[in-house]
């Protein structure tokens, strides 16, 4: 093992000697590009909820293939988008309704330690679903990794102004002729394929830092939709990178490492801005208008 | 009184922005009002009154096409309503808006004119034109880069009004812009309304609690109540004996010295607390 020299390019390329490490930065910086994306619609959405049920959800489907025998990415891939296209289908603000996820999250999750009781290599599976195990993906995950990547990309690209549109002004695009339910249905699904690809990285009970916490950094650093995407992707990788080139010196996991990041990063931030609000800019008005009152139809 | 009760826009004589013919509607299979038979012109500045859940807002749905009449005919332009119709800007009474939104007004805006758009954004320039002409319109250049989140009520009103306008609408649909505002507040809002209804043509319909900072501007009330629609000038719907007949029991309008009026009788009174 090489030694820290403070010439990043000379460590890196050190790292880099190892297949193992040339996939995890592979994998990592792929997941963190997609979920740096995703999660920015998560924050506007205010579903991080949801997002945060999808991967236990999930972890019920990696621990069934487990079980069964097969790839637990599979299973992530099919319990997720299940469950995100069921929230969806149930109504456009079924992805905020705690109540109603947080029991299907509860039931998923002893669903999982069933399914994980039942196989033999019990503990360590359960660990690696639990908290990403990204120092262990194979080159066939990569590939996987990149295409599931490039599929949510595309998606995401065609479909960016009306989902940003029906995320910040729903009634105004339902009567611009936008489809509500179907564009609710696109995002949770890719947000079902961005859990599923990024729970390798960082595990189901870790998502947040990745798709939650770079994104509500991000939008507190600047106002333009578009800025704020770029921030936030900038953000959730600079959090893999760093976190996989500290964990080649330290004996931590990695997963610790890179939720540390994002998490330093957040509070930064949120200090930065209060501060800022406090120095500069006058304080919050409580002309603010109360949002979401319910529309009678009257 | 001073209201225009009566006199045709000159620029629009006889042309028809909407035409209602014996028109019933129901939600969720419940009656909300029949027999509604009513016309706009071109360019007029319409009040839409009532009390709570009389249908003032199934009414907007109407004309957006997000819901069907159960009988009777209705046409904007003389073509049908249907979803999605650019020749609408709208701003509806509920927003998702609040203290945690971190996005530019502009960005806003932008999305009345692009937002509906599949596929990557390729025309920012002519968007962020666009954009900065809606907002000028409505006097609020100067928070083209503020976030939405810091607003006043006031201010949130002129940029959803901006995000209406974006597109150069034909008719406005405007569902209780007045409702968090104070009088101040509100009478400034009509203002500049009245002060788009008449320099651009734009039919424009807008549903108030309170119809007193409306009066001097309007053209026609929409007065639904009861299941029921009654409309014409305001000195022709909102007297004692038309309301009465609406409501079914007495009712009584009174007028002070600076032709603001009270109602009084109904269930609600829109010259007070209503809508």
């Amino acid at each position: 093992m090489t030694y820290f020299s403070w010439n990043i390019v000379t460590d890196l390329r050190g790292m880099w000697q190892f297949e193992f490490m040339r996939n995890a930065f592979e994998a990592g910086t792929i997941i963190a590009i997609v979920a740096g994306i995703v999660g920015y619609f998560v924050v506007l959405r205010r579903s991080a909820f949801a997002t945060h049920a999808l991967g236990h959800v999930g972890f019920s489907g990696a621990a069934g293939a487990v079980f069964l025998g097969f790839n637990p990415v599979y299973g992530l891939l099919l319990f997720t988008t299940s469950g995100a296209t069921g929230m969806s289908l149930l109504g456009r603000r079924a992805s905020t309704r705690d109540v109603e996820i947080g029991t299907v999250l509860a039931f998923m999750l002893g669903l999982g330690l069933l399914f994980l009781s039942l196989y033999n290599g019990y503990a360590t599976e359960a660990y690696s679903i639990l908290f990403g195990e990204v120092l262990g993906i194979s080159n066939s995950g990569v590939i996987f990794t990149l295409w599931a990547g490039v599929a949510v990309l595309v998606v995401l690209l065609l479909v960016y102004r009306p989902l940003l549109f029906a995320s910040l002004d729903e009634d105004v695009a339902e009567a611009k002729g936008l489809p509500l339910i179907g564009l609710g249905l696109i995002f949770m699904v890719l947000l079902a394929v961005a859990i599923s690809i990024a729970v390798q990285v960082i595990g189901v009970l870790l998502i947040f830092a990745l798709m939650v916490t770079p994104a509500a950094s991000a939008v507190r650093l600047t106002r333009r939709p578009l800025t704020a995407v770029v921030v936030s992707v900038s953000i959730a990788v600079f959090s893999v990178w760093s976190g996989l080139f500290v964990s080649w010196y330290e004996p931590y996991p990695p997963s610790f490492f890179i939720v540390s990041v994002a998490f330093a990063i957040y509070v930064a931030v949120r200090v930065g801005s209060h501060v800022r609000l406090r120095l500069g800019r006058p304080a919050p008005s409580i002309d603010r208008v109360a949002s979401g009152h319910s529309s009678e139809h009257g | 009184m001073n209201h225009r009760s009566g006199l045709p826009s000159l620029s629009s004589h006889g042309e028809e922005a909407i035409h209602a013919e014996g028109l019933e509607v129901a939600y969720q299979d419940k009656l909300v009002w029949r027999d509604a038979t009513f016309h706009v012109r071109r360019g007029e500045f319409v009040a839409v009154i009532g009390p709570n859940g009389a249908g003032k807002t199934t009414l907007f749905r109407l004309l957006l096409g997000l819901q069907r009449p159960r009988s009777g005919a209705l046409t904007l332009l003389d073509r049908a309503p249907r979803r999605g119709n650019p020749i609408i800007g709208y701003v509806p009474q509920r927003h998702a808006i609040d203290n945690e939104t971190h996005i530019g007004c502009e960005s806003l805006v932008r999305m009345g004119i692009s937002g509906h758009r599949w596929g990557p954004g390729l025309s920012f320039r002519r968007d962020r034109e666009a954009a900065a002409a809606a907002l000028a319109a409505v006097g609020a250049s100067e928070l083209a880069h503020k976030s939405l989140g810091t607003l006043s009520g006031g201010e949130l009103q002129r940029i959803f009004l901006a995000e209406a306008m974006v597109g150069n609408p034909e008719m406005l649909l405007l569902d209780e812009p007045l409702s968090n505002l104070d009088l101040r507040r509100s009478r400034e809002l009509v203002e500049l309304v009245a002060g788009l209804v008449r320099s651009r043509n734009v039919t424009t319909l807008l549903v108030a609690h309170d119809i007193n900072p409306l009066i001097p501007h309007l053209d026609k009330v929409i007065y639904i109540a009861n299941g029921k629609v009654a409309t014409g000038t305001p000195a022709e719907v909102l007297t004692s004996e038309r309301l009465s007949a609406l409501y079914e029991v007495p009712v009584e309008v009174l007028h002070d010295s600076r032709g603001n009026l009270v109602i009084v009788g109904a269930e609600e009174s829109p010259g007070g607390e209503a809508g």
